[in-house]
């Protein structure tokens, strides 16, 4: 086992995998910066970090690749997606330019970036013999050696990590604390300033369906003389068609 | 197969992490794409690891992950903070240091 997910050659399942979900991870990539809405580009962003987690298994650091899955995908996407709720899932990119020419300017660059990159990888690993980890982690495995490292040579580095962790969740709480600056309105208060403002019925919407004859929310209630109560369903519900009078129904609430 | 393609391939979701941080305007996506290119830099980090059959590369992956977790609960904390005082998410409109 060891011996096979150590090996310094790659074998053909790995190449398998990588030649599937390279093309993945790259078209992924590229859907995260060119898709408007900010939900679609965090679950590019996840098929992007899975692919990752699988490459890190082929390449002989199965706790890396658990770690990826848990922290990555399972904790930073999901704050990502909190705060995406938080501001609004709707948000969309405006596409216009504040800098003139700034985007082709950019394509431009990362075009010239990547070629850099690429030669320059190119030119230093033309003939690098890859060792592989047997020699590293011997037959105790990837998280024992990994454990015997972490809590040796990096223990120090391992330790600020904690003071590292407790500042940022310090600094997140300061940050999104918000003081209230004028004093918490009663239920009194709230009641005297609803029979004020009128208008709006005093009591709860009417619950939907009561007077109907479903109880499915669906059903709008209906009032003594036989007619729909408007504000019985939900705002964004549209009347069932499997209900009966579900056309006229739908006519009267104007849905 | 060469183990080198894995720092191709490496290479270019970086190159596509920095082309996102230039061109979207979307503070989270912005921040998305630095989460991108973090982990492009972490498969070059495991890649080395093995090529030069020492563990460091993975321990330092294993740091940048950590040191990215907190750097995301702090600057989704920012974002949060910009956007209760602006009502916008987007770069554009936090230019008060400008000039």
């Amino acid at each position: 086992m060891s011996a096979l997910l150590a090996a310094g050659t790659t074998s053909t399942h790995e190449a398998v995998i990588f030649w599937i979900l390279a093309p993945v991870a790259v078209l992924a990539a590229l859907g995260l910066i060119l898709v408007r809405s900010a939900v679609h580009a965090a679950v590019l962003l996840a098929v992007v970090m899975l692919s990752l987690a699988a490459f890190y298994t082929a390449e002989a650091a199965p706790f890396l690749a658990v770690v990826q899955v848990v922290v990555y995908t399972g904790a930073v996407l999901m704050l990502f997606l909190f705060v995406l709720m938080l501001i609004g899932v709707d948000t969309v990119d405006s596409l216009v330019e504040t800098l003139r020419g700034q985007r082709v300017a950019a394509i431009v660059l990362g075009l010239g970036f990547a070629v850099l990159l690429v030669v320059a990888l190119a030119g230093a690993l033309g003939s690098f013999h890859t060792v592989g980890l047997d020699s590293a982690q011997g037959d105790k495995g990837n998280v024992v050696a990994i454990a015997e490292l972490l809590f040796s040579r990096y223990v120090f580095a391992f330790e600020a990590t904690s003071a590292l962790l407790i500042t940022a969740g310090l600094g997140a709480m300061v940050l999104a604390h918000r003081e209230r600056i004028e004093p918490r309105r009663t239920q009194k208060e709230l009641m005297q300033e609803r029979v004020r403002r009128g208008g709006a019925a005093l009591a709860p919407l009417p619950g939907p369906g009561v007077y109907a004859d479903h109880d499915a929310i669906d059903t709008p209630a209906l009032l003594p003389d036989g007619s729909v109560a408007v504000g019985s369903v939900p705002e964004h519900l549209e009347v069932s068609a499997a209900r009966p009078r579900a056309e006229e129904t739908a006519k009267e609430l104007g849905r | 197969m060469s183990v080198d393609y894995y720092l191709y391939l490496s290479a270019i979701l970086f190159t596509i992490g920095t082309v996102g941080v230039l061109t979207r305007r979307n503070a989270i996506v912005v921040f998305m794409c630095i989460e991108l290119m973090l982990n492009a830099t972490n498969l070059t980090l495991v890649t080395f690891s093995r090529m030069n059959g020492s563990l460091d590369g993975q321990i330092i992956a294993f740091f940048v992950m950590v040191v990215a977790a907190a750097e995301v609960v702090v600057g989704l904390a920012i974002i949060m903070s910009i956007f209760r005082a602006r009502r916008s998410a987007s770069v554009d409109d936090a230019n008060l240091l400008k000039y």
